[in-house]
Order: structure tokens, then C-alpha cells, then sequence
């Protein structure tokens, strides 16, 4: 009876397996609606309950501010450079409203960024013609990231100052992080504080440990996800 | 007057099993709750824990089949008297007394316990690893898995504190998983059949 009970169990997860696609699909749109509505944000904790979920690879991450917050531009450009908080708020803002889809499935609809354009502070900084990556490294000590010269230069990458139209917050990659609208979430790096141009692309974080540098939505990683872009 | 419960094997299968599963648990809550992945961070090393401890989750259990008393014991949960029907009525009506609760060696509940959280930790183990060796299998299999994964963890974490509960509520029966012994007249009290499970 014991051994039913087990086998039981057994072949209940592998029906759940088989059949998760449709049960996914059902279960998602419920929880969306419900979590629209929720005011204690526990369908949050729900699996695929919506909203965005936090990720970090540090122990801990420094906060920065309007007065010690520096991006810098260097590598194979002809101008380095050093912005603080007030010269990114003073150039040219775009908005990009796309869904935000997250590699480990969850996936917030519409989703407002609003900043920079990164092929602008590319532009600004001149660069060299033997330039071909970018590398981007993070306050929190730890993460990096990478784009292609070409994808790094699309209308809908972003270093983003607001999202939701908020200031970007501590916990959101706060007060400067890079928005890659086309591409699984994880490319867009929190807390960015260097933007490196190299020759070739130099794999980030996630990517030594397994992702795809290329990480198109929908067309990576495995994954068939509708694309965001 | 007191009577051996549990031998030497069979509480380092437990206590082994039980570190293992809590930090599975601390592990996952440390990657799924926001708040927590906030205070903790260091993703790449939580997910490399959770990993490891779940894969030799399986691995008390396999080294206690060596023990004559371990695999007793399995015999006892696998065995359902017809005792265990009246049992499980009992906690239907909510009546009390070992005269409504009949049990043998282990109750009803508990073998229900045994026998599900078994089951579901096979199932997180195999839909763990197809999350983790992800060129093995079909790549539509990774979000199926990690869907069941999802999912049956919540039941897994909701079962388990379950099972704590219990034992808060039962300091012989913790005194049985701690030093092997408990009092005679709980045994009488809680188990009255199990001399005849023997």
C-alpha cells in the first residue's frame, strides 16, 4: 500500500510533466488576473504569480547615490568618460514599454524603461574602428554582461534611470542599470557602472556558467517563449 | 519502564535526511521569496547548495537499507492493517484515545507521511535534475519540469512543516527520534498494536 502510495506519487509528476504546458498556460492567466487584484502580493509567491522577483549573485550591494554614482565609458573609444547621476538625466531620454521576460519563465507585461540610449553614449565616446563588444561590468562587484557591437547599438537598449516610471530602485538595479528589451532579462545588468568597449565579446556572469550570450527571447536558452520585442 | 523505538541506524537515517531536507527547504526559500533573496543574494552558491543537498537527499535512505532495523521499519509503514482505516475515520470524526486510534508500531498518518513525502521527493529529485542537466533531455521538458518542481515544492514545504508540527506537539515521541527509547505507556497510549507489529 505503502509502495502504491509512492509509485502513485511517482506517476502523478510525470503526468504533471506531460501535461504542464496546458496546466502552465491555465494556471498563469488565473494568477495574472488574480494578482492584479491581490493587496497582499502573496500570489506573488505562488509559482508563475507574476511580478518581478529579485535576483542577486552578491553577498551584498553597496547603494549609490546621486553624489557618489559614476558610470564610465572606456575601452576602444577615443573619449572616456565618467557621467554622474545628473549628466545621464540630462541627455536625450526614450521610453521603451516592452514585456520583461526572465529566463527562469516569469514574465511581467508591459513593462515601462525610460533612459538613454546606449548606442548614444557609444556615439558620444567615439569608437575605434577595430571595436567589435561591449562588456559591462556592475557596482555590486560581481556581475557582468556583454553585447555585440551591433546589438548594443538597437533603439530598444537602454541605460534605464526610470522603470515603471519610477526612479529605477536599489533593488530594481537602482539608480542606473541597462534595459536590452529583445533579449531574456538576465542581459539587462543591475546596478551598471562601467561600459567597457573590447574587441571581441567577453561572456558575462550567467553566461561562464552555462546561458547564451546571444539571448534573444524566444530564441535561446532553450526556451520558446513569445519574443518581447 | 521504557521500550527501544528506534536504533542507532535508523535515527542517523533521520537526522541526516532531516539536515538535508531543511536545507533544501532554506535553500529554495533563499532563491523563490523575494524578501529572503534580497537579505541573502549569492545566487550562483545558494543554487549550487540546493543542488547538492537535494541530489544526496536519497542517500540515508540507500546507506540504511544496510540495517536490519531500517528496512523492519519500511516493512511496518509499507503494511496497512485494517486498524489504519478505523485511524484515519477517527481523525475524520476528530476522536481521541488509543480505543479510536488503533495504531500498530507506525499510524496511519505516519504511513501516509512515509509513503508521500518518498514519492514527492523522487519527483523533485527527477524534475531537479531535468532543470539542471538541461542537454539530456528534450528542451520543452526543462519548463514542464520546472513547473511540477514549482509546484510540488509548496505542497513538499506545506507537508513537512506538517510533520514538525507533530513533533512539537509530541515530546516522546521527539524523546524516541532523539535517544531511541520512549515511555512504555505511550507507546500503550499512542501505538497499542504494536507489540503485534513486531
Amino acid at each position: 500500500m505503502g509502495r502504491r502510495l509512492v509509485l502513485g506519487m511517482l506517476g502523478l509528476g510525470a503526468a504533471g510533466v506531460a501535461f504542464a504546458p496546458y496546466l502552465q498556460r491555465g494556471l498563469e492567466s488565473f494568477l495574472g488576473s488574480a494578482a492584479d487584484k491581490d493587496p497582499t502580493g502573496l500570489t506573488g509567491l505562488l509559482p508563475n504569480g507574476g511580478g518581478f522577483r529579485y535576483y542577486s549573485v552578491a553577498s551584498s550591494v553597496p547603494r549609490r547615490t546621486a553624489e557618489n554614482y559614476r558610470l564610465t565609458v572606456d575601452g576602444l573609444v577615443r573619449h572616456p568618460a565618467a557621467y554622474t547621476l545628473a549628466d545621464l538625466r540630462s541627455l536625450p531620454q526614450t521610453r521603451v514599454v516592452r514585456d520583461v521576460q526572465c529566463v527562469t519563465g516569469w514574465r511581467v507585461p508591459d513593462t515601462p524603461f525610460e533612459g538613454v540610449k546606449l548606442s548614444h553614449l557609444l556615439d558620444a565616446a567615439g569608437v575605434r574602428p577595430q571595436a567589435r563588444a561591449i562588456r559591462f561590468t556592475c557596482f555590486d562587484g560581481t556581475y557582468s554582461e556583454s553585447l555585440t557591437l551591433t546589438q548594443a547599438r538597437r533603439d530598444d537598449v537602454l541605460v534605464a534611470l526610470r522603470m515603471q516610471d519610477k526612479p529605477v530602485s536599489h533593488s530594481h538595479g537602482g539608480p542606473v542599470r541597462l534595459y536590452v528589451a529583445p533579449m531574456y532579462f538576465y542581459k539587462s545588468a543591475k546596478w551598471l557602472s562601467g561600459i567597457t568597449v573590447t574587441e571581441a565579446v567577453r561572456p558575462g556572469y550567467w553566461e561562464e556558467r552555462g546561458y547564451d550570450v546571444d539571448a534573444w527571447v524566444g530564441r535561446s536558452n532553450g526556451r520558446t517563449d513569445t519574443p518581447t520585442v | 519502564m521504557r521500550v527501544r523505538r528506534f536504533s542507532r541506524a535508523e535515527r542517523w537515517v533521520h537526522r541526516t535526511t532531516a539536515a538535508l531536507m531543511l536545507l533544501c527547504i532554506a535553500t529554495a526559500a533563499a532563491l523563490y521569496v523575494p524578501q529572503l533573496a534580497e537579505l541573502v543574494g549569492r545566487r550562483h552558491l545558494v543554487v549550487t547548495v540546493h543542488q547538492w543537498s537535494g541530489l544526496l537527499l536519497p542517500v540515508p535512505f540507500l546507506l540504511g537499507l544496510a540495517s536490519r532495523a531500517f528496512r523492519a521499519d519500511l516493512r511496518r509503514l509499507n503494511r496497512f492493517a485494517p486498524y489504519d482505516s478505523r485511524w484515519l475515520r477517527a481523525v475524520r470524526r476528530r476522536e481521541h484515545g488509543p480505543q479510536a486510534r488503533p495504531a500498530g508500531k507506525f499510524n496511519a498518518g505516519q504511513k501516509i507521511y512515509a509513503a508521500w513525502i518518498a514519492g514527492a521527493t523522487l519527483v523533485m529529485l527527477g524534475t531537479g535534475l531535468l532543470m539542471w542537466f538541461t542537454g539530456l533531455t528534450p528542451l520543452v521538458w526543462r519548463t514542464s519540469a520546472t513547473f511540477v518542481h514549482d509546484w510540488l515544492s509548496l505542497g513538499v514545504g506545506i507537508v513537512v512543516a506538517g510533520h514538525i508540527a507533530m513533533a512539537l506537539a509530541d515530546p516522546e515521541a521527539r524523546r524516541g527520534m532523539r535517544t531511541g527509547w520512549v515511555e512504555r505507556q505511550w507507546s500503550r497510549d499512542h501505538h497499542p498494536r504494536w507489540p503485534a507489529d513486531e
